[in-house]
């Protein structure tokens, strides 16, 4: 799709919106993201970010959840950048 | 359903021979076509014309089968379509079974039977998300195109899929008649609270090819339509995201049909048989395993109905050599023998294909025609399948009128 909607604003506490849902698929071994007659496979990061994504934590205890979790420093660009693109794509409410 | 918007990952196949796993990727789309039964009537529809002489019905143990044997091999997104599915009285039954197995669960239906006893049974069970058709904006299109008086009771329909909870998908497809109206259809779309607007170009298959000189729109429509749907992405894409998809007899490259022949779709028709793609069983020389008899295992990795056409190997030029085709895939098989005579041909949508020409003058006849029809649609309904099914009205498509 060549959408060139102004992209939505993150959420302050980002969460899968209802029509997504994530699992773990073990013929992909990976997670996937599936919604109407749609699927995404998503790579470890991806999947570690949206796990986070509950509609409790915002984005600053996403990333230091991700820090704790992964004994990592430095993580909020990347986080920043995925959370913007899932944000496009529409996967957050 | 008419397109697989799936996003696949290249990586699948990658890891699938890291894993030391079969060379071919599982299937992703298991689409249980659970009845041809159907309360409309709709001239477009891409079911077999033969359909009647399919009577046979997998019986819910079957099915139960199918979904199980489906998912082990990996197949995550559940279609259950027809015909009407809501006309089998154990669909709430095999969404249950579909849920409970790890399924992303999708009904697609006209709507009709949809009550709110059974959109509520449907909940419970576990289905993810209703997809429903109208035939236009307007009443008097809708209930023409589909031989019922069915627009009103949709709408309602629409309401209470809604107030369920449930995402929708509004489909309509697109030809000549309502193409002028696709603003309207937007509209409706957003105020029935649609997340998605599937506008679905007319795929000339099935009942759709019978009607096809009928509903083929010029080109001038179809650039107004997409105008109309673009000026909407931009203002109103974070409330309803719009597919368009493509009409390709008017494109200079095919369609990836199915995103390759079985790659990751996996149909099962009412009566068992498994088809590689939803129309595949207009295409001569090829036998479909039924899952009464064959595993889906079987099916997916060693029938030869889905090997025929997977890959590149049975390609010939101009594909063989092109370097689009692990882009497209040569295009639509059916679509090939449809206006070529040889499923093994490009698809002549292409610009590249020698046959090319046929769409070309399709197009063009098709323009010339204006609104000065001589023919008369041709509704799908029983008797006009035995017609069509005892072969009374063969027709060739070397641009020659019927």
């Amino acid at each position: 799709m060549n959408d060139t909607v102004q992209p939505p604003p993150l959420p302050a506490h980002p969460k899968l919106r209802a029509l997504f849902r994530m699992q773990w698929e073990p013929a992909q071994d990976a997670f996937v993201l599936l919604y109407p007659e749609g699927m995404v496979k998503l790579n470890q990061s991806a999947a570690e970010i949206l796990k986070r994504c509950d509609g409790v934590r915002d984005v600053d205890a996403i990333v230091a959840d991700l820090e704790q979790a992964f004994n990592a420093t430095g993580l909020a660009r990347d986080v920043d950048a995925f959370l913007a693109e899932a944000a496009r794509r529409g996967w957050l409410e | 359903m008419t397109d697989l918007s799936t996003s696949v990952s290249p990586q699948a196949q990658a890891a699938a021979d890291a894993a030391g796993a079969p060379q071919v990727a599982p299937p992703l789309w298991l689409l249980a076509e659970l009845t041809y039964r159907c309360p409309l009537h709709c001239v477009f529809c891409y079911n077999p014309v033969d359909y009647a002489t399919h009577r046979d019905e997998l019986d819910t143990a079957q099915w139960i089968k199918v979904l199980r044997e489906a998912r082990a091999l990996g197949a995550v997104q559940l279609g259950f379509s027809g015909g009407e599915p809501l006309l089998r009285d154990d669909l709430e039954q095999l969404v249950d079974e579909g849920h409970r197995l790890g399924f992303y669960t999708n009904l697609i239906t006209s709507g009709i039977g949809l009550t709110d006893a059974r959109l509520g049974a449907l909940k419970e069970a576990g289905l993810d998300h209703i997809q429903l058709s109208f035939q236009d904006s307007t009443q008097q299109l809708n209930d023409f195109l589909s031989s019922t008086k069915t627009f009103d009771l949709k709408k309602r329909v629409a309401d209470s899929i809604k107030r369920h909870g449930f995402p929708m998908v509004l489909n309509c497809v697109l030809h000549r008649y309502n193409l002028p109206h696709v603003e309207k259809i937007i509209e409706m779309a957003l105020a029935l609270g649609a997340e998605y607007l599937e506008l679905a170009n007319t795929q000339y298959y099935g009942w759709a090819h019978a009607n096809r000189d009928q509903l083929l729109p010029t080109r001038e429509q179809l650039e107004q339509a997409e105008a109309v749907v673009e000026r909407y992405r931009r203002t109103h894409g974070d409330r309803c995201r719009i597919f368009f998809v493509v009409p390709d007899y008017f494109e200079n490259r095919p369609k990836a049909c199915m995103n390759g022949w079985g790659s990751v779709f996996l149909g099962v028709a009412p009566d068992g048989a498994a088809l590689p793609c939803h129309t595949a069983r207009n295409l001569p020389g090829l036998t479909f395993p039924n899952v009464k008899d064959t595993s889906l295992r079987e099916v997916w990795y060693d029938s030869d109905a889905f090997n025929r056409f997977r890959g590149d190997a049975w390609m010939k030029e101009p594909c063989r050599s092109c370097d689009e085709r692990t882009r497209d895939f040569g295009g639509c098989r059916c679509q090939a023998y449809l206006l070529t005579g040889d499923a093994t041909n490009a698809d002549p949508v292409c610009d590249l294909s020698p046959m090319h020409e046929q769409v070309v003058n399709v197009v063009r006849r098709a323009a010339e025609a204006g609104d000065a029809r001589e023919q008369p649609v041709v509704f799908r309904n029983d008797a006009n399948s035995r017609r069509l099914a005892s072969g009374h009205t063969d027709h060739n498509d070397n641009g020659d009128p019927r």
